[in-house]
């Protein structure tokens, strides 16, 4: 008896070929397999686009969130520099601009008005940091750890309400998360059953080739291939349409958004990762799909 | 070529399809494997293709013990032996060049040898003509001539046939024996489980009998001699 073989090159065609005609033979099968695949990863495209735009939102109202450090009036220029050198220093700060006391003044006379202006001859205000977190999350442990600094007089971040911000944040993430995953397995179930059907109705066949003498993997390659190619075929309406419909969205829309907080992601890449990742779940779904079906008939 | 020694099966449900079996069987033999239904006669075939295993004892062929043999050489095993059944077994999707032509190329046979191999083994068993046919395109002989034609292809030493002759009419069941008698002229071992006693009583051969999964006779030149 001969060992184990690699296969050839020639047979690898051979199972490409079958694989092929079998998707024709059996087209009724194909069509079934194909809508399944179709139906759910459209919704599971649809999904994705919403939930990636809103997590730009999340984190555009993340990256809105800064720390005011007011430094304290009495406090002199090398006190101050002191001060900004220590607060760049901390560590998980990304980012700190330096407001002079004057600056502020000019930026309290633009909000609160002229009246303002006779602060200008001894000006009760210090200078000012605006600091960045590098993770928007940490906001409140590094206000508490520049607030330790000398010469602060004022460390304020929206306590309380930022926290909540976040909360709701990371809540609707989660729920975004757990609600594509139970939709892909849900992809995944209705397909393999679909798949199961064609090959419980290909049963037979399986049988008679293991009786010529086929090897697991001389039966079970074309029917993997098979549900490779009905992947792709069930990928190509779902990206078909998410991509004309999001360009679409995104020349109607985008125009309008400018300068407002939440921003359509951009087209470019976006829908490219999209499609990649359609394609990818319709063929890893295929894939699977196929093989734990035929892998019932292949025991033994 | 095929030995079975002590042979022992007893299926889950509690049946014993083989009580103690021994056999042995020459290369180049003709031998008929007769019995009533439900003697044994199907577990008898069964395991020697290796569809099922014995509880205890050996089956030799072809120098492989098919009792220790695992799940994973079956295949290798599969190719060395060409099996014929009473329903045919034939692939419905693909026609009848395919049909034959998927026993070669299930050990990765080039296509040159493929279409040289099919096509010889198909003029063998008459059926040139009807290669394009698919199988419910073709009558009860036909199919079973292809289906011989799939099990000869590849010249294994042993065509094991369960019932070849079981759907078909008498003349049909004649001209499938002819076929067979001309591939055991060629040195290829068979055995063949039948129920038709006008076949074991002209073309004689060895005849063992099974029942009671036991082998209560066998006989070379034997004959067929009750009812069932």
């Amino acid at each position: 008896m001969k060992g184990y073989t690699i296969m050839k090159a020639r047979t690898m065609g051979r199972h490409l070929r079958e694989s092929l005609k079998s998707l024709g033979r059996n087209s009724w099968m194909t069509f079934a397999s194909v809508s399944a695949v179709t139906v759910t990863l459209l919704l599971v495209g649809v999904f994705i686009v919403i939930m990636m735009n809103l997590n730009q939102l999340a984190d555009n109202l993340e990256n809105d969130v800064e720390i005011k450090v007011i430094t304290e009036p009495a406090a002199d220029a090398e006190a101050v520099k002191i001060l900004e050198k220590q607060v760049r220093e901390t560590s998980g700060v990304s980012e700190v601009i330096h407001a002079t006391k004057d600056e502020e003044l000019d930026k309290m006379i633009k909000s609160f008005g002229d009246e303002l202006n006779l602060y200008k001859q001894s000006n009760p205000l210090g200078d000012a940091f605006y600091v960045k977190a590098a993770d928007p999350q940490k906001t409140a442990e590094v206000a508490e750890e520049i607030a330790t600094y000398d010469n602060t007089d004022q460390v304020v971040y929206g306590e309380g309400k930022i926290e909540k911000l976040f909360n709701v944040l990371n809540m609707s993430r989660n729920i975004g998360m757990v609600l594509i995953l139970a939709l892909l397995f849900t992809a995944m179930f209705l397909i393999s059953n679909t798949i199961r059907l064609t090959i419980v109705a290909r049963g037979r066949e399986i049988e008679i080739m293991k009786l010529v003498g086929a090897t697991n993997s001389f039966v079970r390659i074309p029917f993997v291939l098979e549900g490779v190619w009905l992947g792709v075929l069930g990928a190509i309406i779902p990206m078909v349409v998410i991509s004309v419909s999001y360009y679409e969205l995104y020349s109607q829309w985008q125009p309008r958004l400018q300068n407002e907080l939440f921003q359509l992601l951009n087209a470019t890449p976006f829908i490219l990762q999209v499609n990649g990742l359609l394609l990818f779940m319709g063929v890893f779904i295929g894939v699977w799909g196929s093989f734990m079906s035929v892998r019932k008939f292949l025991r033994a | 070529m095929i030995m079975m020694k002590d042979v022992y099966k007893k299926y889950p449900n509690g049946v014993v399809a083989a009580n103690g079996i021994n056999v042995e069987i020459a290369r180049g033999e003709f031998v008929y494997v007769v019995g009533p239904s439900g003697a044994g006669k199907s577990t008898f075939i069964k395991m020697m293709y290796r569809e099922e295993s014995p509880t205890k004892g050996d089956i030799i062929i072809n120098g492989i013990n098919l009792a220790t043999l695992r799940n994973k050489r079956v295949p290798y095993l599969r190719r060395q032996i060409g099996v014929v059944f009473q329903d045919f077994k034939l692939l419905p999707k693909l026609n009848v060049y395919e049909n034959v032509a998927f026993a070669l190329e299930v050990i990765e046979e080039s296509p040159k040898q493929i279409r040289k191999k099919v096509n010889d083994v198909l003029a063998l068993v008459g059926l040139t003509q009807k290669a394009r046919m698919f199988p419910n395109e073709l009558s009860g002989g036909e199919q079973q001539r292809v289906s011989i034609a799939r099990s000869i292809v590849n010249v294994p030493k042993v065509v094991i046939a369960d019932e070849p002759t079981g759907n078909l009419d008498p003349d049909t069941s004649w001209e499938i024996m002819k076929i067979f008698e001309q591939i055991n002229a060629r040195g290829t071992t068979i055995v063949m489980a039948t129920h038709n006693k006008e076949i074991v009583n002209t073309i004689r051969h060895r005849v063992i009998v099974v029942d009671g999964g036991m082998i209560t006779r066998d006989e070379y030149e034997g004959v067929y001699d009750y009812e069932g």
